[in-house]
């Protein structure tokens, strides 16, 4: 289904402050099966220079897509025909637990692909001192039926 | 922290060892609750099977995060990726019994300034490219 078109270069506002634990960290480490000291040992983690336990490159992408944005009826996403067309983080550092973060969503661009709609939606993920941490840039397919 | 790979001792060319990481449906579901992605595309057969797809598929995030466990293994800190960026080209089926495989190789593909390096990867599935344009860039020591 055609996506509205109305969503084009909306920015969200930005989301609740996320605290990112360690605990949440250990258990995606531990989902992608990586076993890295520095994403689940706080010592290992000071040990090598970060003031806590990091998180692993990919991790940004569990607060990326959360903002309302994709969710409101109006835009017209069907999510059971969503698959994932293309990831992009660009890293000032690495997050770590401690953290607390604000992400800002907007939608860069809506087009048509065969039958396909791409959705590309960028978010900024700051600390809510205002430092830039990471910018995640996702595109997103709606398979035609 | 800095990487354990030494800028200088890298060449443009250079082929990094290849990796297999096995899939299996209980790891899709452990990377659903870690990410908060509960398509049932990703665990449940009926429901991927309804909307057209050949079995239950991995996230395209699993995929990408041993694209990234390669790396940052290979370059020894986590924290050394300034960017990373792939694209999904096709799916990692994951059968119920046997699961799936991702094979993942890479090659420095430029050197940049400041001790950066981009690293191109490649990962298959079943003989499928199933990243393509996934590329890293590392600071090394």
């Amino acid at each position: 289904m055609a996506l509205n078109r109305d969503f084009l270069g909306r920015a969200f506002p930005p989301s609740e402050p996320y605290e990112v634990s360690r605990v949440k960290i250990k258990e995606f480490a531990d989902a992608i099966g990586d076993p890295n000291p520095v994403y689940r040992d706080a010592g290992a983690a000071k040990a090598a220079g970060y003031p806590d336990v990091i998180a692993p490159p990919t991790f940004p992408i569990v607060i990326s897509l959360t903002a309302g944005s994709l969710t409101d009826p109006e835009l017209g996403l069907n999510w059971a025909m969503v698959v994932h067309g293309e990831q992009r983080f660009e890293y000032q550092r690495p997050l770590h637990a401690g953290d607390v973060v604000i992400t800002e969503a907007t939608i860069g661009g809506i087009r048509s692909i065969g039958r396909n709609e791409r959705l590309d939606i960028q978010t900024v993920i700051r600390t809510v001192e205002g430092e830039h941490v990471c910018t995640s840039h996702n595109v997103l397919i709606e398979r035609g039926v | 922290m800095t990487a354990t790979v030494k800028y200088d001792e890298v060449e443009v060319g250079q082929e990094l060892p290849a990796r297999t990481f096995p899939v299996k449906r209980v790891d899709l579901v452990k990377y659903a609750g870690a990410s908060g992605d509960f398509n049932p595309i990703h665990w449940n057969e009926n429901f991927a099977t309804s909307v057209g797809l050949p079995n239950v598929i991995a996230h395209g995030m699993f995929t990408m995060a041993e694209g990234g466990r390669y790396v940052t293994d290979w370059a020894g800190d986590p924290g050394a990726v300034i960017e990373y960026g792939v694209r999904f080209s096709s799916m990692v089926v994951v059968p119920d019994d046997e699961g799936a495989e991702i094979e993942i190789t890479g090659k420095i593909e430029d050197k940049l300034d400041d001790n950066a390096v981009v690293i191109a990867l490649t990962a298959r599935s079943a003989g499928e490219k199933v990243l393509t344009r996934a590329k890293a860039t590392v600071r090394l020591a």
